[in-house]
């Protein structure tokens, strides 16, 4: 692994007693939450290449009407696994990977709360993303269900299925252990004089993520061990014919499924309360308000999953209850984007890439809120459910928000992580070609949606097939352009300007008062902090 | 002067194929022409969103895009150090929320109407299988008339060995006939997996759910083909499942209903009769080749494991009265369909014998529509 040059040098201005193994186990025994948060990372964008490839075989297989490449049993297959592995693969680990290594150092801790779990929660996630990807290899294949995994289609699958089951089972072990150590860290290891309202905004939304994963993970483990004993040990919970119902499991998915759409959003929304702040060179907006954004929707995440299943038959009342509380998220939501709107206005903006990406996650967010709007109307969702829509807006909220959202991270913090800066250039070049790419894979996919095109098909009537042509060559093109961010990050682990220990001008927080960079053990005294070094 | 001609219809050709070319490259950017009032309905209501949606997306970036430009340092711009304001914040707090109020009064009248299924002029179940639909007309005019409906796209288009139909894809061999300007109200439900009937110009998508029965409605306004696909994953051939939905004057749906009520007295007293081996392979065939190739395929060799192959498998060489009973009743928490329901006594015995001398079958037993009578009971 590259990273470990970095954190040679890093440790060679450590401090005296650091006697850990060196070499590979160096970082299976590691309990540092710098090493952990690298694995992390690394885990998730290893993940996010897998996931990427496959989203890469649906688009050549929809490039052109008919079948040519994969079979829809197969194509199938691609479709639950890219989920499955983009939502728990890359996009949750990597917003772990980022709390581990900056919240001890936002908040002036020496580590986290429970540095052995934190090792455990990271090792579980190899073991997962294994089974995930082998299960494309056994007998019978992948489940090929969709990411959500709906019963009876997931009691007909093979020993794929029961895969999918217990890598999502070590996922959720990992994830709850994870948001236990991030919630005590963030409650009880804060720098004297830090209190909540002064805390940095990532750990904000981290905290309340958290509480987010510690209820709704155990949701999903439940269900899918519903399926696993309707499929083997002989219960009906989700079959009629034996007095079950299959409704049961969407409503339990996704009473797990629309907070975990804020779990992934929530820490985004994070970062980019640090980003546009510093390069604004301006203090962020109406903290106050953010905070209080970022907790009513935690809250109302609660109470509007069947918005999922408008065309499941449910009673009228439902509908109009869900329709109603969808549309309140709007609120909140709202309050976010006008406020980094706000923070922006009348600083003095420089567009570094950190800088390029948040405003990128911030165009492009608010596209997928708007279609988001569109979708929580009930009688527009029932034309639209399960459409291309659909998928343009969750791809809009999902990469748009989240990816763009962790390039804008890795960018900003890279400096302090390597000691070098990365390479601006090539940093731009990234963004533009992410997002110009990006708009040409998945804006045609409104249309496509509009226009009547289902979802999670292998082929299509002949009217779809332009946009879908188009929708490929940039799925390709935005796919293609990842590779480059993996050389810009390789370059900057590898050498580079030397980082000073606040490389950008606006930035504020503890952070950046170690050197770059960070060593291996940081504020084993807690830093003593004045009014002045308030929040981010 | 021959070459001439060559190269002038050559050229038709090509000007030909690139009209048609024209024609496919349809660039949809909008929901399909409404059929339905409720199908009006969704359109205006997604147009007055799209207009809020987009006055307030001009107006958010426009002040972004303005700060961008204006309040740059490499314009020299000095950072002001305000960081609260709460008479803006409450405001761009309470504003948001009166306009969604504003637009929550459409779509909460748009949906009560959408969910009204009373007082419908004919009721019709819309029966979901892997990977089919199945239509019973259960009340109205038309009442007991029962068909399956599957899609007759042949596979060579599929798979690019022969040029895609115009209707590629969204094509059956049987169509749901209904008359214009009633009521229909359609019931769903499915046998095996969760599907979805949606049928885009008529606005109308509802799950259809194995062991439950739930209803929509639509009241076409015009006659017309209306073509639509399952909306929700129903495993391998979910894209091959299209519903196709023919709108036709009150006059000429008597006349529909009148032809389906001979055909089916035609097929119901076919239990009686006895077939030949050579009669029953020949139909059996046909029914083989429309319900059971998808998953056991055209040699019998199946998919394993999911689809397991016929072809000296232990059911097609043993007792007839297990494979009867397979074949009637499907196989629990797999994908085998009970096909009781959804075929009659000549086809089941046609495809039963089928199966037991195809390929390297050679069961050499005949199996006749009473068998299959008896077996139901």
């Amino acid at each position: 692994m590259e990273a470990t040059h970095a954190h040679g040098a890093g440790h060679a201005h450590g401090d005296g007693h650091s006697h850990h193994p060196k070499g590979v186990m160096r970082w299976i025994t590691t309990t540092n939450h710098k090493d952990i948060g690298t694995m992390y990372l690394w885990f998730s964008f290893a993940m996010f290449m897998v996931g990427g490839a496959m989203a890469l075989i649906i688009r050549a297989e929809l490039f052109q009407p008919g079948l040519q490449y994969v079979e829809p049993e197969f194509f199938n297959q691609m479709i639950t696994l890219h989920g499955l592995i983009m939502v728990f693969g890359a996009i949750m680990p990597a917003f772990v990977g980022f709390a581990n290594w900056m919240i001890p150092m936002m908040i002036g801790a020496p580590d986290m709360a429970f540095a052995r779990m934190n090792n455990w929660s990271f090792w579980l996630l190899p073991p997962a993303g294994i089974l995930l990807t082998a299960s494309m290899f056994v007998p019978g294949g992948a489940a090929g269900t969709g990411w959500t995994l709906y019963p009876p289609l997931s009691i007909q699958m093979g020993i794929g299925m029961d895969m999918a089951i217990f890598a999502v089972h070590i996922l959720g072990m990992s994830s709850i252990m994870g948001s236990i150590n991030i919630v005590t860290t963030i409650l009880n290891l804060r720098a004297p004089g830090m209190p909540l309202m002064r805390m940095p905004m990532f750990c904000w939304t981290w905290l309340i993520t958290g509480f987010l994963l510690i209820a709704v993970m155990p949701v999903l483990a439940g269900a899918v061990t519903m399926i696993l004993t309707d499929r083997h040990f002989g219960t009906s919970f989700f079959s009629a014919a034996g007095g079950g119902d299959p409704v049961l499991f969407q409503h339990i998915f996704w009473f797990f499924g629309h907070p975990e759409v804020y779990i992934i959003a929530l820490p985004a929304f994070g970062v980019v309360s640090h980003v546009i702040p510093a390069f604004a060179r301006k203090p962020i907006f109406g903290y106050t308000s953010m905070v209080y954004a970022i907790a009513s929707i935690a809250l109302i995440s609660f109470i509007v999953w069947a918005h999922h299943m408008y065309v499941v038959g449910m009673p009228v009342a439902g509908q109009l209850y869900f329709m109603y509380a969808t549309i309140l998220i709007a609120v909140p939501t709202g309050v976010k984007v006008f406020n980094w709107v706000a923070t922006m206005w009348r600083g003095s903006m420089t567009f570094e890439t950190p800088m390029l990406f948040a405003l990128g996650f911030l165009f492009l967010f608010t596209i997928g809120g708007f279609t988001g709007l569109v979708l929580s109307n009930t009688a527009i969702d029932v034309q639209l459910q399960d459409t291309y829509y659909v998928v343009a807006h969750f791809h809009y909220v999902m990469v748009a928000g989240a990816l763009f959202s962790a390039f804008a991270a890795v960018y900003y913090w890279l400096p302090k992580w390597t000691g070098h800066m990365y390479d601006e250039t090539l940093g731009q070049w990234h963004f533009w070609l992410s997002i110009i790419s990006f708009n040409i894979a998945f804006f045609p996919q409104h249309f496509l949606g509009l226009a009547g095109m289902p979802r999670r098909i292998p082929d299509y009537a002949l009217q779809f097939v332009d946009f879908n042509q188009v929708s490929t060559i940039g799925a390709f093109g935005f796919g293609l352009s990842q590779l480059l961010f993996l050389y810009v990050v390789l370059k900057a682990i590898r050498g580079g300007v030397k980082a000073a220990a606040k490389p950008w001008e606006g930035a504020t927080g503890l952070e950046w008062t170690v050197p770059s960079p960070a060593p291996y053990h940081t504020f084993e005294e807690p830093p003593v902090l004045t009014e002045a070094k308030g929040h981010a | 002067m021959a070459t001439h001609n060559k190269t002038k219809s050559r050229l038709a050709g090509l000007a030909l194929l690139a009209w048609s070319g024209m024609a496919l490259a349809a660039w949809e950017l909008n929901f399909q022409a409404p059929a339905t009032k409720a199908a009006q309905t969704v359109i205006d209501l997604h147009d007055l969103m799209m207009i809020i949606i987009v006055i307030i997306f001009i107006g958010v970036f426009a002040v972004m895009f303005y700060s961008v430009f204006a309040h740059r340092k490499s314009r020299g711009h000095q950072a002001a150090q305000f960081h609260d304001n709460t008479l803006v914040e409450i405001a761009w707090t309470v504003i948001p929320l009166l306009i969604l109020i504003g637009m929550a009064w459409p779509a909460t009248k748009a949906v009560l109407n959408m969910r009204d299924t009373a007082q419908a002029d004919i009721t019709i179940k819309a029966t979901g299988y892997q990977w089919k639909w199945g239509y019973d007309y259960l009340k109205g005019e038309g009442e007991g008339i029962r068909f399956m409906s599957l899609m007759s796209t042949p596979p060579e288009q599929i798979r690019g060995a022969a040029a895609k139909g115009g209707n590629y894809l969204l094509e059956v061999d049987q169509h749901l006939v209904v008359p214009v300007g009633k009521k229909i109200r359609v019931l769903t439900t499915a046998t095996d997996v969760i599907h979805s009937w949606w049928v885009p110009a008529l606005a109308v998508k509802q799950d259809a759910i194995p062991g439950y029965v739930r209803d929509t409605w639509f009241k076409a306004e015009k006659e017309g083909i209306y073509r639509g696909q399952c909306a929700e994953l129903c495993g391998k051939d979910h894209a091959f499942m299209p519903i196709v939905v023919e709108v036709v004057s009150a006059e000429k749906y008597s006349q529909w209903v009148g032809a389906q009520k001979q055909q089916m007295a035609a097929t119901a007293d076919e239990g009686a009769k006895t077939y030949s081996l050579a009669e029953l392979m020949s139909r059996g065939e046909k029914v083989y080749a429309a319900n059971c190739v998808a998953c056991h395929q055209a040699n019998g060799k199946g998919l394993p494991p999911a689809f397991p192959a016929l072809d000296g498998s232990k059911i097609a060489k043993g007792s007839k009265a297990a494979h009867i009973d397979i074949v009637l009743n499907g196989k629990l928490n797999t994908a085998m369909a009970a096909y009781g329901g959804q075929l009659g006594d000549g086809d089941i015995a046609a495809v039963v014998t089928y199966e037991r001398n195809a390929w390297g079958n050679k069961a050499g037993d005949v199996v006749q529509p009473a068998e299959i009578r008896a077996a139901r009971k």
